[in-house]
């Protein structure tokens, strides 16, 4: 699957509560939430981000709360994939289990800037900076978690897995 | 080589001889924790499991705390929907309001996290129960959808850090104190992945209370949990809770970690975390004379019995600044009715202060006491990012108990010894 998009550059330590407000967490569908995605840092994202944009920051990207919100938000505000130095835990395991792709490259945040339109092919993890010529080569996922990409998120991934398990224990 | 705690509790719990950091694993889990935020989408994705039945009813725990009382439609709209999957799944630890307490107040309280168990909680505060000894994690609400229905969960294990304190505490200083110095020292993404474990000669004397607050916190440095070993403490704390039986484990002497700090407490003065993360990190004799306009006493961090008794230390026949807000929840139903016969809450109205029903509340900037902008607040929370608990331009210096009761009364950031 490749991506196309114009990047949205940010810092260090992007917690969950600027990539969704908690006063927003009475909702928990993807479009309401998108339409507050970003607002404390970056008022303008919401409105102006299209759909295929990706965001790029700096180290813990997603610290704080659990909240799976927050990749939700930017599923839903359109954002094709986030590419980091790195990501908090919990926003990891949520952006695998809710299919929002994310990489680590600290090399291609280095290289990347606010608006830099980049291709992105994500089985490869292959990062081409269409703006600049440069390309970047991301962290593989553990086989284990592209087992749950392949699965389109871990739902499906465990539907699967205990049909198997039933038709084993009917037969 | 041997295995850390954190190591020896998942190994058990994945039917593995041993493991090993880095290694992907499957384990069972004791109890499955969801909130009023995240328990919506939970819900929402065990319904596209296809699966019928929570894997065991009992183990299955909801607690409306964040949004509760309901503060407006949508929130009340979310507690229904938890309250009605509750009831259709006969889930007998579902707490709603009246009965209910902050999540991480409350589960250790009523004996329902034990050693040794591997608990996780649609809740980034889940690591909470790392100080009972216990494997705790949040997780977001897909994987306890999962664990909700097969009451598995896969985990990567995680390297162990283990912090060493030594040395006597200083008056005031407290469990809170301990671990803001300490993401002072490591960073906000300091131990990103992995388990921390509170070690040393000064945890030995460390409440529970100190230790639920210190392992709550693990998180604020990135961590996949924080725990204490089991002690004497912990037996006292557990015994006449638990409503089952429980395993004790113990790291191995010759365990490996990935680092061990050591810290000399004796020099450690109170803590203010300074906006907008927990890593910002200054002694109170650095803080002092920040004007402020609310002080929050509260929250799955400091809102057990011991923490609101030092408040009340601070409070007793004292008025609260009359520039400032003082709020003061209670953890509990149960903490609420202890610091009520202890005369605490007498203490607290007297002072001035407004004391609530349990509630996540101020914290997370949902209710019961959000901030305008420009307005600064001292708060026994856990995190002090850009608009964590109101407008963004509204700043949040996290503190203990004692700092924060000491600046409701001085209207500054300030040591209980200014007063």
């Amino acid at each position: 699957m490749t991506i196309e998009g114009v990047v949205w550059k940010y810092g260090d330590n992007v917690d969950t509560d600027v990539i969704i407000p908690a006063r927003y967490l009475n909702v928990s569908t993807a479009e309401e939430l998108a339409r507050h995605c970003m607002e404390d840092i970056d008022p303008g994202f919401a409105g102006a981000v299209q759909p295929g944009d990706v965001v790029v920051a700096g180290e813990n990207f997603g610290c704080g709360s659990s909240r799976e919100h927050a990749p939700l938000a930017l599923k839903g505000a359109g954002v094709s994939c986030v590419v980091a130095r790195s990501f908090a835990r919990i926003f990891y395991r949520n952006a695998i289990n809710v299919g929002l792709p994310i990489l680590e490259c600290p090399a291609a945040v280095e290289g990347i800037e606010s608006g830099h339109r980049l291709g992105i092919d994500l089985e490869a993890g292959r990062i081409r900076n269409l703006t600049t010529g440069q390309v970047y080569q991301a962290e593989p996922y553990p086989p284990f978690m592209m087992a749950i990409i392949e699965a389109g998120g871990l739902v499906p991934y465990t539907r699967r897995r205990l049909e198997v398990e039933n038709a084993k224990r009917e037969a | 080589m041997g295995m850390t705690l954190a190591e020896k509790i998942l190994a058990a719990h994945a039917g593995l001889e041993e493991v090993h950091p880095g290694q992907f694993v499957e384990v069972a889990v004791d109890v499955v924790l969801s909130n009023d935020i995240t328990a919506p989408i939970a819900i929402r994705e065990f319904e596209r499991l296809g699966v019928e039945r929570v894997f065991d009813p009992q183990r299955v725990v909801m607690v409306a705390d964040h949004f509760a009382p309901n503060k407006d439609i949508k929130s009340a709209a979310q507690c229904l929907q938890v309250r009605q999957f509750a009831r259709a799944q006969g889930l007998p630890h579902h707490f709603d309001v009246g009965r209910m307490g902050i999540e991480h107040v409350l589960l250790p309280e009523q004996g329902l996290v034990l050693p040794g168990d591997v608990v996780v909680g649609a809740d980034s505060h889940t690591c909470t129960y790392g100080a009972l000894g216990a494997f705790a994690t949040g997780m977001g609400s897909t994987d306890i959808a999962v664990a909700m229905a097969t009451g598995r969960v896969w985990m990567r294990v995680p390297e162990t850090m283990r912090i060493i304190y030594h040395g006597e505490l200083q008056p005031w200083v407290g469990g809170k104190d301990l671990i803001l110095y300490t993401i002072g020292r490591i960073g906000v993404s300091g131990a990103l992945y992995q388990a921390m474990e509170f070690a040393g000669p000064t945890v030995g004397g460390l409440s529970m209370a100190d230790r639920f607050t210190m392992a709550n916190m693990a998180i604020e440095a990135g961590a996949k949990a924080g725990l204490f070993a089991v002690d004497e403490v912990t037996r006292a704390y557990v015994d006449g809770r638990a409503t089952r039986s429980y395993r004790v484990y113990q790291a191995d002497a010759d365990a490996a970690c990935a680092q061990v700090i050591e810290i000399d407490v004796s020099q450690i003065e109170p803590q203010v975390a300074f906006p907008h993360l927990p890593e910002n990190t200054r002694p109170v004799s650095q803080a002092n004379g920040l004007p402020i306009d609310q002080v929050v006493i509260g929250s799955c961090t400091n809102g057990r019995l011991e923490d609101l008794r030092v408040a009340a230390q601070v409070l007793r026949g004292r008025r609260v600044h009359p520039d400032v807000r003082c709020i003061i929840i209670p953890g509990s139903q149960q903490v609420y009715l202890d610091a009520l016969r202890e005369g605490l809450v007498e203490v607290f109205i007297e002072a001035g202060a407004a004391v609530s029903t349990p509630t996540c509340g101020p914290c997370l900037g949902g209710h019961m006491g959000v901030l305008a902008a420009g307005e600064r607040a001292v708060s026994t929370t856990n995190r002090n990012f850009r608009g964590r608990m109101g407008h963004p331009e509204s700043e949040v210096y996290l503190a203990g108990p004692a700092v924060a009761a000491a600046s409701a009364v001085a209207g500054r950031i300030a040591h209980p010894c200014d007063l």
